[in-house]
């Protein structure tokens, strides 16, 4: 463990959630009330409530198969929900495509690496910044000033974000030959670039070495502090899990079997059980 | 001086092909379907060309520009209405739609202009003559290669600069991942075909004032040969349309001249089988590994 950071305490607001003491006096960026959604007859993730703050770090653990890269598919509406809904500051995403979904705020990275491989470090993080660039198409074939200057800001936007990770001298290498962490932090700079206000992790440290995880962990925070947003992560790796979220949620099964602090869910006898299987009668 | 001649009638037609290959292409690239209806939107185009300026008079330059703005229209509507449902599909499916729609368009066309072969006026008349006249360049062959650098120029500008550009890349790597980044998916599919299908009227009358014989199957066989030179070139490499197009025209007037007319054709098929056994993702193409 590199550090400790503050734990919040967290605070019920309506309904079953929580979400830490800062936050409570602004709406959450995030409510599912009874999000569902059935594959066939199989029912792979089923009244899934939750609640997160602004400016959270929200934990989503379980074992393999409990459907929390499911739960992802949902709010980046992937998958179109069966049941319930997903209240993205306060607006409902039923009727939003995926890419609305993310304009409207929610950016995630993927479990298995999805970068443009072919493309470079830097198209990658402008392929991102794509929603704030707003000249006409023109403009981009005849070079005119406009292109220039909307260019530019983009290339130090780009070089600005990547900067987060240090990987600024990396712009102009192909995305597909970096190493693997590094392929790893430029997803996150990707969807950071796409401006959100929700950052959806998917097993950020798979892969990674204690000490590169120590180091994501330090750089979750520092995005969290500097753009002021809400990042809920998938992770596996509980130290990171329990070092950084603030409020954590136990699936399995696909239903939320605990939530609460770190302290609470390590704490959480179902927890357990569905980490360790169930202790034997004596 | 007939060298000459040939090779310069090798690259007007290769042009030609060039510009018809980039449409296959840019969809191959982007929607990953082979858009076999492409060669029809070519003799569409020039039906519209011929009409307008025949029977309404039109200025050749107006006449260029109708065809490609129904031909833009016509390839949009073709992708909403054949392809998008099948966006999920096997690729199988939206491969037999893609010949039906071709199908459907020359019937379509033999229906509302009759089999009958039209004589197309070229949109210029006339051409060089230097070596005191024995090399002549038509004008049609200056304006048919000169088009089609300019085309190559300015779509790679579009699709190596700009936003549109970089959204059309990131669609052909990953759609799922790149939707995700707010990338309007449907939208940049959509764009591709209008490009592809305003590029293919504008290879549909410079074809025709060319080989001015006009008929609802005249789209096919070019069609059929661009797709080959995409392929040739690496399909889904904008520059490899356009080498494999200008390859394929010299190599098919080169057999014609030297050769054999009727084993033209043939000599063109088996460079490109050639050139698959011995580089199989094409000249300029990249070998992509299969993800399991």
């Amino acid at each position: 463990m590199s550090k400790q950071y503050p734990k919040p305490k967290l605070v019920p607001v309506p309904s079953t959630n929580i979400i830490p003491e800062r936050d409570v006096d602004k709406s959450p960026i995030l409510e599912c009330r009874h999000l569902g959604i059935d594959f066939g007859g199989l029912s792979a993730v089923s009244d899934f409530n939750m609640a997160i703050g602004r400016t959270e770090i929200a934990g989503l653990i379980g074992p393999n198969g409990a459907g929390k890269t499911t739960v992802f598919n949902l709010l980046t509406k992937v998958y179109q929900p069966t049941r319930g809904t997903i209240l993205l500051d306060g607006k409902d995403t039923h009727s939003m495509t995926t890419a609305q979904v993310n304009r409207a705020g929610i950016a995630r990275t993927f479990q298995n690496i999805r970068l443009f491989s072919k493309l470079s470090v830097e198209d990658n993080v402008k392929i991102g910044l794509h929603n704030q660039a707003t000249y006409p198409m023109w403009s981009g074939i005849f070079r005119l000033p406009s292109y220039w200057h909307k260019e530019k800001v983009a290339h130090e936007m780009a070089l600005e974000l990547l900067s987060i990770f240090d990987m600024q001298d990396l712009a102009d290498h192909q995305a597909g030959s970096l190493p693997y962490g590094a392929q790893r932090r430029l997803e996150i700079v990707r969807a950071l670039a796409t401006g959100p206000s929700l950052l959806l992790l998917d097993e950020p440290a798979a892969g990674m070495n204690p000490s590169e995880t120590a180091e994501l962990m330090d750089n979750i925070v520092k995005i969290r502090d500097t753009f002021q947003i809400a990042i809920m992560l998938i992770e596996h790796d509980m130290n990171l899990v329990m070092g950084i979220c603030e409020g954590i949620c136990v699936l399995n099964f696909g239903k939320i079997i605990a939530k609460g602090t770190p302290a609470e869910i390590q704490a959480n006898p179902a927890v357990i059980e569905a980490y360790l299987g169930k202790k034997k009668e004596a | 001086m007939s060298f000459l001649n040939n090779v310069i009638t090798g690259i007007s037609l290769g042009s030609i092909y060039a510009i018809i290959a980039l449409g296959y292409t840019m969809v191959y690239g982007i929607a990953k379907m082979l858009n076999f209806a492409h060669g029809d939107v070519i003799m569409v185009g020039a039906y519209v060309c011929f009409f307008a300026t025949g029977s309404f008079g039109l200025h050749p330059v107006a006449g260029v520009l109708l065809a490609m703005v129904v031909c833009t229209i016509l390839g949009t509507v073709i992708e909403g209405l054949a392809y998008k449902p099948l966006r999920q599909a096997p690729s199988l499916a939206v491969l037999i739609t893609a010949i039906g729609v071709s199908w459907f368009l020359q019937n379509s066309a033999q229906l509302l202009w009759g089999a009958a072969p039209k004589v197309f006026t070229p949109v210029v008349s006339g051409g060089l003559s230097i070596f005191g006249g024995q090399l002549n360049i038509s004008y049609v062959t200056i304006l048919t290669v000169v088009s089609c650098l300019v085309i190559m120029v300015l779509l790679s500008a579009f699709i190596g600069k700009g936003k549109m550009g970089k959204a059309m890349r990131a669609c052909s790597e990953d759609k799922g991942a790149a939707q995700l980044m707010g990338i309007n998916v449907n939208s940049t599919i959509s764009m591709t075909f209008a490009i592809g299908s305003a590029l293919a009227a504008i290879a549909g009358v410079l074809m025709c004032s060319a080989y001015p014989t006009l008929m609802p199957t005249t789209g096919s066989l070019p069609g059929i040969k661009a797709f080959t030179a995409a392929v040739f070139g690496g399909i889904g490499s904008v520059p490899g349309a356009f080498v494999g197009g200008l390859l394929l025209g010299i190599i098919e007037i080169f057999a014609k001249a030297y050769i054999s007319t009727d084993l033209s054709d043939a000599i063109v098929f088996l460079a490109l089988i050639i050139v698959l056994l011995v580089k199989p993702s094409g000249l300029l193409g990249k070998y992509v590994p299969e993800k399991v």
